[in-house]
Order: structure tokens, then C-alpha cells, then sequence
């Protein structure tokens, strides 16, 4: 209005007080292009608006759903064990989790030997080979993750950093089949050539490939940890004459630790549920060796995604797989628990301090 | 500063794991890209595999990848970005449904893949499939919903990758300024008003990175697909939400442990994961170049 003016002529009768309050107002509607209330009205939520938010309510609730039905729909799959006669027939609900003695063999064993004549459905060996392919891989991660992220936290120039975090990001957005794939074909015959193991796909080899997908799980959240270490601490402790070491080991990774401590969890969890590259590097045969490492293994996720396809449903071994899962289930669910509590324990702490 | 000989040792360790990691990606990529850069031609994009799979081309698998995608993005996009609004917009911290839906969402995001399979399995295929095939078709007829196909394949891959859309949504919404909504409100916008013209628009990028890395996630996963729709070898491509596909990744699993020639396929296997590798790269490129220009234009 204000540009207007003076371009008016000035002899024209103004509008009284009221009727300018409401040109202005139609004339700011206009502009806008939206039709404003006119003045002295209430303004009512159109009915879509409120219809909408419901909406984005009952949609937050999908994730709470997710999580109950994955648990009841693989829980539905495994249960009828408990009361079904034909799985009662077939199987041993002690045999599941105990040695056995079975017809043929000298002392107590673990099998899983869900083929043939009598099928041995012991879960015990897949937990131990998942067990062990997981330790091995966390053996090469923790080290390199955790230290990667000191050095980034706590060394590297911004420039680094800035290349870096994408970099890692990039490890962590490679799909987990190809990172198998390159265990299989790549990573194979180089360890074969380098330590002639006796099977050429085995623990080692699907640990390498796993800790690839541990690394940017345990480096993000530590890296993370570090950063949020207040600077006044270290620059308290460089103060009182700390070495930079000594303010790194006795300063910012104690401050940091709950943080440290979820990403190997996290990562353990992450380590333990992954499939694909065991399914294809790990060489799948279930054997009871804990703690030899060159031999091949079979873990939980992999059998279920070997296996699964050839069962008919509802047969007793259809059975034993959902009861995997559902024991799969429940123990990332705790160590995802457990990581939550220290990523909360970090937090209260650095905002305590 | 002076550093000590203990502050080189420490800086040149921690260094040293960095360097062994960057070292085994370039490893990794450049194994990939020189065995499989030499099979990649118009025929390999476009044409169809050979009947025992060692030859011919992928489009089937790169189509089947494309098509779960975009449905998987249809179908779980909206409910993440919900979800985030929920959460950030309406929710009060304390307010005990978002303390549940919090919970949920971090759980979902460490569940393992192939639970997600085991799911897809047992609650889309058997029960919301057979339940409808039993309300359309009646009892003991040929399964028509309940068989693995590709709408189930992009279900399940929706749920699976629900948690990350909402975490980022969430944190992009996060970074809109306080002031924007009170001015918005003072005004005498609505909260949904707010929501819509305000908040959404300014948090834009933030939530197109979040879904385009989700996205990524979910092209390139395996696991949950096996038994929920993905095929071995499909003369045609699928046309309908109940047909089966061909994934890039399935694909590549299935020749490389299942190939009676392993040998006559590599060429093939490593045109296949480079294509793979450069659909999922291409997006997680797309999501780091929009945030570093969200990032630019912000500050």
C-alpha cells in the first residue's frame, strides 16, 4: 500500500478507518493467494486437517505393530512344536538344545543333520559356529574401528575428516551380498594361497568380509562418542600439562566409553545377524570345533536361508527353522537393549559433566 | 604442540587401522570394477540370461531390482515420514506412545535381515495372503495371493527399512529452527498448517537423504527376499503385484553358490555386482551431495 500511495491522487476521498482495515486485509489475501477469514470470525480447522493427523498418528504406530507382529508371526511359526504330534514323532523338544547319544555314535554329540534316515535337529552347533565367525570378525573390527575413530576424532585434520565419514558411509552402503561375493571368489583363493587352509571356505574368510560390515557400524558411533566429549575436559587436562596421549587414553576414551562400548555391541548384534555373506563364504558345514578356525562353519542365519526354501510348510524342520529366528530375535533384541542403555548412559553423562 | 613419542605411536596406530580399512574398500572396488567393467556392454544391460545363466544379459534382474524398489518406496516412504512427524511435531518427550514408538523403532533397525524374511514368510505370504485367497477363492483352491511375489518382497523390504527413514526424517525435522514453528503459530497457523507449509518444506532435503539412503538399503538386501518372492531365472518380466522377479543381488547369490559352472560365470557374476554396486553407490552419492547442499544452504 505504502508503494501505492504517492502515486494515488491525492484528491480522491480516502476510505474511512474500517474500510481500509478491510481493503488491506482482501488485498493481503489476494497477494498471497490464499483466502483469508475476514475479520471477526473464528477460524475453523477444516475437517481434512484433523482427518490428516489421525492419520500421522495411526501411522506412528506402524513400527510398534512391526515389531510385535515379527516376533507373534515367527513365534506362530515355531510354537505348535510344543503340543503337535507329528513333531513329537519327529523330534526331541531336549534334543534341540542337549547332546545325545544316538545310534551309531560313541559318546553324547551336537549334531545338526536335519537329512536323512533320522534328523538331528541340535541348534547348539549353529549358535556355536555363529559364535565364532562373530568373535573372530569382531576381533579385526573392534581394533580398526575403534581405532580409526581416535585417529579421526582426535588426530586428523578437518580435511581428512570430511573425506573420511563419506568414505565409511560408502563401506557401510555396499549390500552384504557382494560384500559376500568378494569373500567368495576374491578373498577365498588369496587366504588359500597365503595359509593353504584345508577348506578353502571357512571361519576366517567369512570373518573378513563380515568385519567390513561391522567397521562403519562400530567407527560412526565411536567416532560420534568421541566428538561429543566436551572440549573443556581435554582442554582442562592439556592445561595441567597432559601429554596429547595422555589426554586422548586418560581423558576423552574414558569420557566416551558408554558410546564406545554401544558401538561394539551394536556392531556385535549386527555381526551376529548378518546372512548373506555367511550363507556364502563361511562353507556351511556344521561342524562342532570352537575353536578351530580354519575349519568351515554353519551359523544360524544360514541355515535358516539355506534350508528354509526346500521345507514344506508346517513339517517339523519348517518348525525348527522359525524357532531359530526366534531365538535370533531375541538375542539381537537384548544386545540392541544393551546398546541402547549406553548410548543413554553417554548422553546423561557428557550432560552431567 | 610437541608431541612425544607416545603420542606418535598412538596417532600412527589409530592411523594405521584407518588406513587398512580404506585400503580394503579401494581393494574391494577395484577387484570389482576391473573384472566386471570388461562384461558390461548393451547386450549385458539389455538382453536376458542364457538358459544356465552363465550367459546373456541381467535386465530382468536390473527391472525386477528397479520395480521392488519403487513399490518398497511407496509403500513404507509415507508411514517413516509420518512416523518422524508424529514423533517431532505432536508428540510430547514424554508422552508414553512416543516413548513405545521409539523403542520400536530402534529395535526394528537392529532386528536381522533374514528375520525379516522369516516374517515376510509367515505373516504377508501365509496368513495376509492365504487369508485372502481363502475370502476370495474359498478353501483349498491354488494359491493366488499367498505365494511369494513381489508386492510381498517390497512389504517386507518396507518394513525393513521403515526404522531408517524415520531416523533421518526425524533428524532433519529436528534441524528446522524452533523460531520458524512459534512464528507460524503465532500467526495463527494451525499445527498441521505449520507441519505442511513450514516445517516439511525446510526439512526437505534432510528427509530426501534419509529416504534415498533407506532406498539404497533396501535395493541391495537379499536376505529377506529369498523366500518371499525373488526367482532364480524368469523368462518374463513381472507385469503383475503377484508375480515373481529377478533381483540383482538374489542373482548374484544364486549363480555364485548354486552355479553348477562357477568358472563360466564369473564373467558374468562380476557384471552383475558391479551394476549392483553402481545402483546402490549412485544413490548413496545422490544422498550425500543433496545434504552437503542442505548443509551449505542452512549456514
Amino acid at each position: 500500500m505504502s508503494a501505492a500511495d504517492p502515486a494515488m491522487p491525492p484528491l480522491t476521498a480516502k476510505p474511512t478507518g474500517a474500510e481500509a482495515a478491510d481493503l488491506g486485509g482482501q488485498a493481503d489475501a489476494s497477494a498471497s493467494g490464499r483466502g483469508a477469514p475476514p475479520l471477526g470470525t473464528t477460524f475453523q480447522t477444516p475437517l481434512w486437517h484433523k482427518v490428516a493427523e489421525k492419520i500421522i498418528t495411526f501411522m506412528a504406530l506402524t513400527a510398534i505393530a512391526a515389531i510385535v507382529l515379527i516376533f507373534l508371526f515367527i513365534a506362530r511359526e515355531a510354537l505348535p512344536m510344543l503340543w503337535e504330534a507329528e513333531f513329537a514323532h519327529e523330534v526331541n523338544l531336549r534334543d534341540l538344545f542337549f547332546a545325545r547319544q544316538w545310534n551309531g555314535y560313541d559318546e553324547a554329540v551336537y549334531i545338526w543333520q536335519p537329512v536323512g534316515s533320522v534328523p538331528k535337529y541340535n541348534v547348539i552347533p549353529l549358535f556355536v559356529g555363529a559364535l565364532k565367525v562373530t568373535v573372530l570378525a569382531m576381533l579385526m573390527s573392534v581394533p580398526l574401528g575403534i581405532g580409526s575413530a581416535l585417529f579421526v576424532a582426535l588426530y586428523a585434520p578437518r580435511r581428512v575428516r570430511e573425506v573420511v565419514k563419506p568414505m565409511v558411509e560408502l563401506l557401510a552402503g555396499i549390500p552384504s551380498v557382494v560384500l559376500g561375493f568378494f569373500a567368495l571368489m576374491v578373498v577365498a583363493t588369496w587366504a588359500q594361497d597365503l595359509f593353504d587352509f584345508r577348506f578353502r571356505l571357512n571361519a576366517v574368510v567369512a570373518a573378513i568380509a563380515l568385519s567390513l560390515t561391522i567397521v562403519p557400524v562400530i567407527f560412526t558411533i565411536a567416532e560420534d562418542a568421541l566428538q561429543a566429549v566436551p572440549r573443556s575436559l581435554s582442554e582442562a587436562a592439556l592445561a595441567l600439562g597432559a601429554r596429547k596421549y595422555q589426554v586422548a587414553l586418560r581423558v576423552v576414551v574414558p569420557a566416551a566409553i558408554p558410546g564406545i562400548a554401544a558401538g561394539v555391541v551394536l556392531g556385535f548384534g549386527r555381526a551376529i545377524g548378518e546372512t548373506m555373506i555367511v550363507l556364502m563364504a563361511s562353507g556351511n558345514a556344521a561342524m562342532m570345533e570352537p575353536f578351530n578356525m580354519a575349519t568351515s562353519v554353519r551359523t544360524v542365519t544360514a541355515t535358516i536361508a539355506a534350508e528354509l526354501g526346500e521345507v514344506a510348510v508346517g513339517d517339523p524342520h519348517w518348525r525348527v527353522l522359525f524357532l531359530l529366528g526366534v531365538l535370533l530375535f531375541a538375542v539381537t533384541f537384548v544386545l540392541n537393549v544393551i546398546g541402547d542403555l549406553a548410548i543413554r548412559r553417554l548422553q546423561k553423562r557428557l550432560t552431567a559433566t | 604442540m610437541n608431541y612425544t613419542r607416545k603420542d606418535w605411536l598412538l596417532a600412527g596406530l589409530s592411523g594405521t587401522a584407518l588406513l587398512i580399512i580404506l585400503a580394503l574398500l579401494a581393494v574391494l572396488l577395484g577387484q570389482i570394477v576391473m573384472h566386471g567393467a570388461p562384461t558390461i556392454s548393451g547386450e549385458f544391460l539389455s538382453g536376458s540370461p542364457t538358459a544356465d545363466m552363465t550367459g546373456g544379459g541381467i535386465w530382468p534382474a536390473i527391472y525386477g531390482t528397479v520395480f521392488m524398489t519403487l513399490l518398497m518406496t511407496l509403500a513404507g516412504v509415507p508411514v517413516g515420514i509420518a512416523t518422524a512427524v508424529y514423533l517431532t511435531e505432536y508428540a510430547s518427550s514424554r508422552s508414553r506412545m512416543a516413548q513405545l514408538v521409539r523403542v520400536a523403532v530402534n529395535n526394528l533397525a537392529g532386528v536381522p535381515s533374514i528375520v525379516f524374511g522369516l516374517f515376510g514368510l509367515g505373516f504377508f505370504v501365509l496368513f495376509v495372503g492365504g487369508t485372502l485367497d481363502t475370502m476370495v477363492y474359498g478353501e483349498g483352491t491354488a494359491p493366488v495371493w499367498g505365494k511369494p511375489s513381489i508386492l510381498w518382497a517390497s512389504l517386507t523390504l518396507a518394513v525393513l527399512t521403515l526404522p531408517v527413514v524415520i531416523v533421518t526424517t526425524e533428524e532433519a525435522l529436528r534441524q528446522v529452527p524452533k523460531e520458524l514453528r512459534e512464528a507460524s503459530l503465532a500467526l495463527g497457523a494451525t499445527r498441521f498448517q505449520t507441519v505442511y507449509k513450514v516445517v516439511l518444506p525446510n526439512a526437505v532435503g534432510g528427509i530426501l537423504t534419509g529416504v534415498i539412503l533407506a532406498v539404497s538399503r533396501g535395493a541391495g538386501e537379499v536376505a529377506p527376499i529369498i523366500f518371499v518372492g525373488a526367482a532364480n531365472f524368469l523368462p518374463y518380466l513381472p507385469t503383475d503385484l503377484r508375480d515373481m522377479f529377478m533381483h540383482l543381488g538374489y542373482h548374484v547369490y544364486a549363480l555364485a553358490t548354486q552355479s553348477p559352472n562357477v568358472d563360466a560365470a564369473r564373467p558374468t557374476l562380476f557384471g552383475t555386482v558391479l551394476v549392483l554396486l553402481t545402483l546402490t553407490f549412485s544413490l548413496n552419492f545422490l544422498a550425500i551431495i543433496i545434504r552437503s547442499r542442505t548443509r551449505a544452504t542452512r549456514t
